[in-house]
């Protein structure tokens, strides 16, 4: 199995909740990292995705496409040297193809998670 | 209107500024003074995505910005004015007269001591911002609106 790992980075606990979600669904553990910027100002927050990220590769799921997790997540896939790709938007349903589909390069892996988050955004009306 | 808010942040332009304060005060721009960044073409890339469309994002230097002051003081809109450290505010507040200070997130560094759950400081910028109220500056610290406005002599 790939080595590719996901960090998700969040506000507040959003990150870990995601992660036991994932846990719970498919019983697959150790291939999801939940960092959360709690407390945390840039400096801090770059110490806690390199923790998490390791040597890489990695995808980062991030929850909006700015601010603060946003942000330091680019920086460090920019500057970090691992090998690196950032998603914004993170949902469950994203992480949940994720995590059967690593066996592929971080990019690839950014853009499937992407269609697969998108897929589960629907309008139901009765 | 003018600037509604001068904030040190270290976190910047992020979710607690855009929605937290932007979304009550109707903000339309934003000034992020910052040395660095106002240098980096792909570092206010970065920061623009966390903002939305209809709210200008202004970047400037210290100079720069003691510079543009009097006009965003006089600008018709609200803003918001960002500084990333005390240095910063420090430095501004040297080249322009300004009435106050919200001290929004000062985070946990080594040598830094938690002065409020959002606010870690040396004693030397527990010094410095202290130096700066006793210039006339309204220091207080405030992580939302929805927070009381701690005055400077209860943190520092």
């Amino acid at each position: 199995m790939s080595e590719l790992r996901g960090v998700i980075v969040s506000h507040a606990a959003v990150a870990q909740a995601l992660v036991a979600a994932v846990k719970a669904i498919t019983g697959i553990e150790g291939v999801l990292t939940g960092v959360s910027n709690e407390g945390c100002g840039t400096e801090a927050l770059g110490q806690r995705l390199q923790e998490a990220v390791g040597p890489g590769p990695a995808v980062l799921f991030v929850d909006l496409p700015g601010g603060s997790c946003f942000t330091s997540s680019a920086r460090y896939a920019k500057v970090g040297g691992a090998d690196i790709a950032v998603v914004t938007g993170v949902n469950l349903a994203m992480l949940l193809d994720f995590v059967f589909h690593r066996d592929t390069t971080p990019a690839e892996a950014a853009r499937r998670a992407v269609d697969a988050g998108a897929k589960a955004i629907r309008v139901t009306s009765s | 209107m003018s600037l509604a808010l001068y904030r040190i942040d270290d976190r910047l332009i992020h979710g607690q500024v855009v929605v937290g304060w932007g979304q009550p005060l109707d903000v339309a721009f934003i000034v992020l003074v910052d040395d660095e960044v106002s240098s980096s073409d792909w570092e206010q890339d970065l920061y623009r995505m966390g903002v939305p469309s209809q709210i200008e994002v202004i970047f400037a230097s210290v100079e720069q910005a003691a510079a543009q002051m009097p006009s965003w003081e006089a600008d018709p809109r609200v803003g918001i004015l960002l500084v990333g450290d005390i240095d910063t505010a420090v430095a501004l507040a040297a080249r322009v007269p300004l009435k106050r200070f919200n001290v929004g997130g000062v985070h946990h560094r080594t040598g830094r001591k938690e002065r409020l759950r959002f606010v870690y400081l040396t004693d030397d910028e527990a010094a410095k911002l202290r130096q700066l109220a006793a210039g006339g500056v309204d220091v207080t610290a405030q992580d939302v609106p929805t927070a009381r406005a701690v005055p400077v002599t209860e943190f520092t």
